[in-house]
């Protein structure tokens, strides 16, 4: 139970969620700048802790894995002390998780921004740079900062479409998610039914987030997309390890 | 595609807003975390604060205005203002910026840049160009103006990329206050020379100076005075983009 001083808890109402009161753990990655995350989920009502400690991460009811920085950075955090297998192991067994822009980068196989170091290998897909020859074309800025437009996939739980907050440089293209299709054949080897990919186009298509069960993981900045970030943080925040969104 | 960007700037002295005085709808205009949020339920897509404060201790209530800000704020919220080391940026991110612009620590010594980069990542490092026409060409201004560098803006720019700069904040200290529309020969060769975003600043008085700023090759458009006085909400500006077919995020 480290770090609970770090970030005071609001005084917000907490929010109910059948009669548990929501806590999110928050899975500290280093340099990570993490006010904005804790400012969303507390303006919800929900509590949040700041940690490091895997056994914490493995039992909570909510996690949230944020990601600012660079992937070797944001792997080296997470190869410390079990942290990168509690992660794993949520995903595997379904508990809420969430993953926010580096975050979501993280749980694939490798990165172009760090040759050489393995990601948490979830999704079977490398994350490559935005701008290759071919789409320079377009004279497209990198890194992409701003809003784009998200096209939510047919049965997502969490996943709308709308405009999100967008602040990166790398991405998992949609071409490279097709090669690795399907994503349900995804390296835990546990889970039948496919990953829900929501896609955005900035120079081609590329995977703006993805949700299987509880999981849930966003290329985007939730907690700097508006309104229509805050009501999936809620949709994310009301769900619970039995499936169900109360 | 993303959409365009459209950003109010606050100026922050001492906890309190500088500027503006007919602002509609608020209990205390000069609060900036009311003001944030009326702008976020405007439709800002972004904010940036700067700090104008002169003192240590306008600094330190500079932070704690951050943290009101982002208590209320589901927005990115840029800062800037005073920024001289990696703490001071660190500091503000802690308080809550997302990310952090530099403008006369970087002229002053640019390795600043790189270690915010390497740092922050790219994304969170914005560098803000004064720049005074010059010919034909464009000098960096620093010290809120009050020194000329001899600086060649557009090869300051693409120095600042190579560094690691992600975005880049573009007054005209020309057009700055002027209410006579964006430098759109500025914007058109620094947007034309850099790969990163670039934001458009100082002159806006209009909507349509805003179109022109984006037509010149602007990423985003900030203005400061035109939603201070109350003559045009974000709403308002925002509809006249659209209407000259740019994306906005309604």
């Amino acid at each position: 139970m480290s770090a609970r001083t770090e970030f005071p808890n609001s005084q917000a109402k907490p929010l109910r969620v059948g009669i548990r009161e929501v806590e999110v753990v928050i899975v500290r990655t280093g340099v990570a700048n993490m006010a904005s995350v804790v400012a969303a989920f507390e303006r919800l009502g929900a509590r949040t802790v700041i940690t490091s400690d895997a056994a914490l991460v493995a039992r909570a009811s909510h996690v949230m894995l944020p990601g600012v920085g660079a992937f070797g950075a944001g792997m080296a955090a997470l190869n410390v002390a079990g942290l990168g297998e509690a992660l794993v192991g949520r995903i595997r067994d379904d508990k809420p998780t969430i993953a926010i822009c580096l975050g979501l980068q993280l749980l694939c196989e490798s990165s172009e921004e760090t040759a050489g170091v393995k990601g948490l290998g979830v999704l079977p897909v490398q994350v490559t740079r935005f701008a290759s020859a071919l789409e320079n074309a377009a004279q497209l800025k990198v890194p992409q900062l701003g809003w784009n437009r998200v096209e939510a996939p047919e049965g997502a739980r969490f996943l709308k479409s709308g405009h999100a907050y967008f602040a990166n440089s790398f991405r998992i293209s949609q071409a490279r998610a097709e090669e690795a299709r399907p994503l349900q054949r995804d390296q835990l080897n546990v889970w039948q039914s496919a990953w829900h990919i929501a896609t955005a186009n900035y120079g081609g298509n590329f995977v703006a987030a993805l949700e299987r069960g509880n999981i849930l993981a966003c290329q985007f900045h939730p907690e700097l997309s508006g309104p229509w970030g805050q009501q999936l943080l809620q949709r994310w925040l009301a769900t619970n390890d039995t499936n169900e969104v109360t | 595609m993303l959409a365009m960007r459209v950003i109010p700037c606050l100026d922050v002295r001492d906890g309190r807003i500088v500027k503006g005085v007919r602002f509609q709808g608020l209990r205390d205009a000069g609060d900036p975390a009311e003001r944030a949020l009326a702008y976020e339920l405007q439709g800002a897509d972004e904010l940036v604060m700067l700090d104008v404060s002169a003192t240590p201790e306008g600094r330190g209530n500079a932070l704690e205005t951050v943290r009101k800000v982002r208590r209320v704020l589901s927005i990115p919220l840029t800062v800037g203002g005073g920024i001289k080391t990696i703490l001071d940026a660190q500091r503000l991110l802690e308080a809550g910026a997302d990310k952090v612009s530099v403008n006369t620590a970087a002229v002053v010594d640019p390795s600043i840049l790189d270690a915010l980069a390497t740092e922050f990542g790219s994304q969170c490092t914005v560098l803000a160009i004064d720049a005074a026409a010059d010919g034909d060409s464009w000098e960096v201004v620093i010290r809120s103006g009050k020194e000329r560098t001899g600086i060649d803006a557009i090869a300051w720019a693409k120095a600042a990329v190579a560094r690691g700069v992600g975005e880049i904040l573009l007054t005209s200290w020309d057009r700055d206050g002027t209410r006579s529309g964006y430098d759109t020969a500025l914007l058109s060769a620094i947007s034309a020379a850099v790969s990163v975003p670039v934001i458009a600043s100082g002159g806006a008085a209009h909507p349509e100076h805003l179109v022109d700023a984006l037509g010149a090759g602007a990423s985003a458009v900030l203005a400061a005075s035109i939603f201070h006085d109350g003559d045009f909400t974000v709403g308002d500006v925002k509809r006249v983009l659209a209407s000259h077919g740019y994306e906005v995020r309604q």
